[in-house]
C-alpha cells in the first residue's frame, strides 16, 4: 500500500508541479492583459466543471485529446515519437466522412458505425505506417517524417475534398442517419447544447484495449521490449524494424478515430481544419498520462479543462494564453519528471 | 536571374536555423525547438523594428529574443537533463502561443502585425549570412573551440577526462542556435514586412532536415538549405503559372523533397553523444 501512494506521488507530483507554475505565470499574464486574476479563474470553473453543460464540454474537448495522446503514447513505448497524429486524424476524419456520406441512406447503425470507424483506423494507419516503415527500413527520423507528412496531407486533402466539398463550403455532404453517434444530452437532458456524444465511449474503450494489448499480449510485450532496448530486444529475436512499423501504424490508426468525436458526433460532415491542433497536444497528454492508457484518460481530461477554459475566459483574456500555457506545463512536467527519475537512479545507485 | 535572387532569400532562414541547429547538435543536444526560435525572432524582430523605426533593432531584438528561448530550453535539457524532443516540441508550442498572446496584447489582431520597416536591400543582411556560415565552418573545424564543442557531442567522457565542462560547450551550442535562429526569424519578418501568426510554417523542421541531409556539417546544410530554397521557389512559380497541377501538389514540394532525402541519405553521421544528457 505504502509503494503505491509512493508511486503515484512521484507520477502526480512532476504535473501539480508543472500545474502550479502555469497557474503562476497565467495570473502574471493576465494582470499583463489588464485582466483580474481571481476574475478569470473563476469565468474559468464557471464554464467547465461547475455546470453540466460545461462537463459535456470537458469531455466533448477531452475525446480526441485521449486519442492522439494515446497514439503518442502507442508510438512512445516503441521508442518512437509520433508528430503526425494532426495529419493522421484529419486523413481518418476525411475517410470517416466520405464513407459516412456515400453509405446507402437506410444503412443501420450496427453497419454505418463500425464501417466508419474502421475507414478513420485504416486510413490514419496508412498515414502512420509510412514514417514507420521509413524508421524501420531506412532509418529516415520519424519526427521530421511526421511533420513533413501533416504538411503534406494537408495539402493534399484540400485538393480531394474540391471534388467532395459542398458548394462555396469548405465540409463534405452530411453523413446518413445511421451513422451519426447519439449526443449525451439524449441521454442526460442537462447537458443540453454540449457536443459530447458517444465518441467519447469510443476514446474510452480505445484506451481500454491499448491497455490490454500492451499489458496482455505477446506483441505489446514486443513493443514495450522495442522502446526499453532495440538491440536487447533484437538479441531476443524481435525483429525491430517490424514492430516499430506496427507501433507507427497502430499510432496512425488510433489517431485516424478523432474524426468519430466531430465527424460521427458532433459537425456530422467533415470540415477542413476541424481540428485546431489536437494532434500536437497528443505529445502533451501522453507526457503528462505518462504513457499509461488510464493514466492518458485522466491528462486528456486536464488538458480538455484547459481548451474549454479557454473558450470560457475568450472574453476577458484571449485564448492564445492557454496554448502558451500548454508549452510551459510541459516543459515543467518534462523537467520536473527528468530531475525525479535522476533521483530515483542516484538512490538506486547508493542502494546498491 | 530574379528565380536566383528569389531562389537565395528564401534560403537565408533556412540556412541560419541550420547552422543554428548544427551548433546545437553538434555539442550534442537535439533541437527540434528550432522552429519556436525561427517565430520568436520573427516577432520580436518585428515589434521592435516598428516600435523603434530601425531595423538594427529589430535585428538586436530577434536575436536577443531567440536566444532567450534558447534558453529557457538549454534550462530544461542541460541544466535538468529533461527529454530534448519533447521539451523541443513544447518550446514550439510555448512560442507559438506567446507570440500570438503578445500580437492580441500590442496590435489587437490575432493574424498580423501592421508592416513594418525594412532594410532598403537585403544584400547586407545576405552577406552576413553567407560570412556566419564560413564562420561556423571555420570555428567548428579550425579552432579548439570548435574542437571541444564537436567533442561534446561524440565524446563527452573524454572531455571530462581532461577536464573540460561539457555543459558549458553545450550552452554555448544551444544558445548560439537561439541567436541564429532568431535572426533567421527577423529576416523572414523583413522579408514580409509583417509578422504573421505561425509564420515559420515548418521552416525550422525543414532547416533540421537540411542540416541532417548536409551530414551535420556547415558546408552540407548549405547545400540543403540551397536546395529546400530552390525547390520552394520553383513552388511559388509554379503556383503562379500553369502546369496543370493541383494547388496541394505542388505545396508539398518541399516537404516530399524532405522525406525522400532523409530516407536516401547515406546513413550514420550523427554526432555519437546526441541527445544524451550526461550524468
Amino acid at each position: 500500500m505504502r509503494k503505491v501512494i509512493d508511486n503515484l506521488a512521484r507520477a502526480l507530483a512532476p504535473t501539480a508541479l508543472g500545474l502550479l507554475v502555469a497557474l503562476a505565470l497565467a495570473g502574471v499574464l493576465v494582470r499583463a492583459w489588464g485582466g483580474s486574476p481571481s476574475e478569470v479563474y473563476r469565468l474559468f470553473l464557471d464554464g467547465t466543471w461547475r455546470s453540466a453543460y460545461g462537463v459535456g464540454q470537458v469531455l466533448f474537448k477531452a475525446t480526441p485529446l485521449a486519442l492522439t495522446g494515446l497514439s503518442v503514447a502507442l508510438a512512445l513505448h516503441a521508442g518512437l515519437l509520433n508528430v503526425g497524429a494532426e495529419g493522421q486524424l484529419a486523413l481518418g476524419a476525411f475517410a470517416m466522412g466520405l464513407v459516412g456520406a456515400h453509405l446507402p441512406a437506410a444503412t443501420p447503425a450496427l453497419v454505418a458505425i463500425p464501417l466508419c470507424l474502421a475507414a478513420g483506423f485504416l486510413a490514419g494507419a496508412a498515414a502512420g505506417a509510412v514514417p514507420g516503415a521509413l524508421r524501420a527500413y531506412r532509418g529516415a527520423h520519424e519526427v521530421i517524417v511526421t511533420i513533413m507528412l501533416n504538411f503534406v496531407i494537408l495539402a493534399k486533402l484540400s485538393d480531394w475534398g474540391q471534388r467532395f466539398y459542398l458548394r462555396e463550403s469548405v465540409h463534405t455532404a452530411p453523413i446518413v442517419a445511421g451513422a451519426e453517434l447519439g449526443r449525451a444530452s439524449q441521454w442526460l437532458p442537462s447537458m443540453h447544447g454540449s457536443a459530447l456524444s458517444a465518441a467519447g465511449v469510443v476514446a474510452l474503450v480505445t484506451c481500454l484495449c491499448a491497455w490490454w494489448f500492451l499489458e496482455r499480449t505477446p506483441s505489446g510485450f514486443r513493443l514495450r521490449a522495442v522502446g526499453l532496448g532495440p538491440d536487447a530486444a533484437e538479441h531476443a529475436g524481435v525483429s525491430v524494424a517490424r514492430t516499430r512499423l506496427l507501433a507507427m501504424t497502430l499510432a496512425g490508426g488510433v489517431a485516424g478515430l478523432v474524426g468519430a468525436n466531430a465527424v460521427l458526433g458532433y459537425k456530422r460532415y467533415y470540415e477542413e481544419g476541424f481540428s485546431g491542433g489536437v494532434g500536437f497536444m497528443g505529445i502533451a497528454v501522453a507526457l503528462v498520462g505518462r504513457n499509461h492508457p488510464l493514466g492518458i484518460l485522466v491528462a486528456a481530461l486536464l488538458f480538455g479543462t484547459l481548451a474549454q477554459g479557454a473558450l470560457a475566459v475568450n472574453a476577458v483574456v484571449p485564448k492564445e494564453l492557454v496554448d502558451l500555457l500548454e508549452g510551459v506545463i510541459i516543459l515543467a512536467v518534462a523537467a520536473a519528471s527528468a530531475v525525479s527519475s535522476r533521483e530515483l537512479r542516484l538512490a538506486a545507485r547508493r542502494d546498491a | 536571374m530574379d528565380f536566383f535572387a528569389q531562389g537565395l532569400r528564401i534560403s537565408v532562414p533556412y540556412l541560419l536555423a541550420a547552422l543554428g541547429g548544427l551548433l546545437a547538435e553538434r555539442s550534442g543536444v537535439i533541437n527540434i525547438a528550432l522552429e519556436g526560435l525561427l517565430l520568436v525572432g520573427a516577432f520580436a524582430g518585428a515589434v521592435a523594428a516598428r516600435e523603434s523605426g530601425s531595423a538594427l533593432i529589430g535585428i538586436g531584438a530577434g536575436v536577443l529574443a531567440g536566444v532567450l528561448l534558447a534558453s529557457i530550453y538549454g534550462l530544461a535539457v542541460i541544466r535538468l537533463r529533461a527529454d530534448q524532443i519533447v521539451c523541443g516540441v513544447a518550446v514550439t508550442l510555448l512560442a507559438s502561443g506567446a507570440t500570438r498572446f503578445f500580437l492580441k496584447l500590442t496590435y489587437h489582431s490575432a493574424s498580423n502585425s501592421p508592416r513594418i520597416p525594412a532594410l532598403a536591400s537585403s544584400l547586407p543582411l545576405l552577406g552576413a549570412t553567407a560570412c556566419i556560415c564560413a564562420l561556423v565552418h571555420f570555428t567548428l573545424f579550425y579552432t579548439r573551440f570548435g574542437l571541444r564543442l564537436r567533442a561534446a557531442g561524440e565524446h563527452p567522457e573524454a572531455l571530462l577526462a581532461v577536464g573540460v565542462g561539457v555543459a558549458p560547450l553545450r550552452w554555448a551550442g544551444v544558445l548560439a542556435s537561439g541567436a541564429l535562429a532568431g535572426l533567421g526569424g527577423v529576416w523572414l519578418a523583413f522579408d514580409q514586412h509583417q509578422f504573421v501568426a505561425n509564420m515559420s510554417a515548418g521552416r525550422g523542421f525543414v532547416a533540421l532536415a537540411a542540416m541532417i541531409l548536409g551530414g551535420w556539417t556547415p558546408l552540407g546544410a548549405l547545400a540543403g538549405c540551397l536546395l529546400f530554397g530552390f525547390a520552394e521557389t520553383l513552388e511559388l512559380r509554379l503556383s503562379s503559372s500553369s502546369l496543370g497541377l493541383a494547388p496541394g501538389t505542388v505545396q508539398s514540394i518541399p516537404y516530399v523533397l524532405t522525406i525522400l532525402a532523409l530516407a536516401l541519405r547515406p546513413r550514420g553521421r550523427a554526432p555519437r553523444a546526441l541527445g544524451q544528457p550526461l550524468d
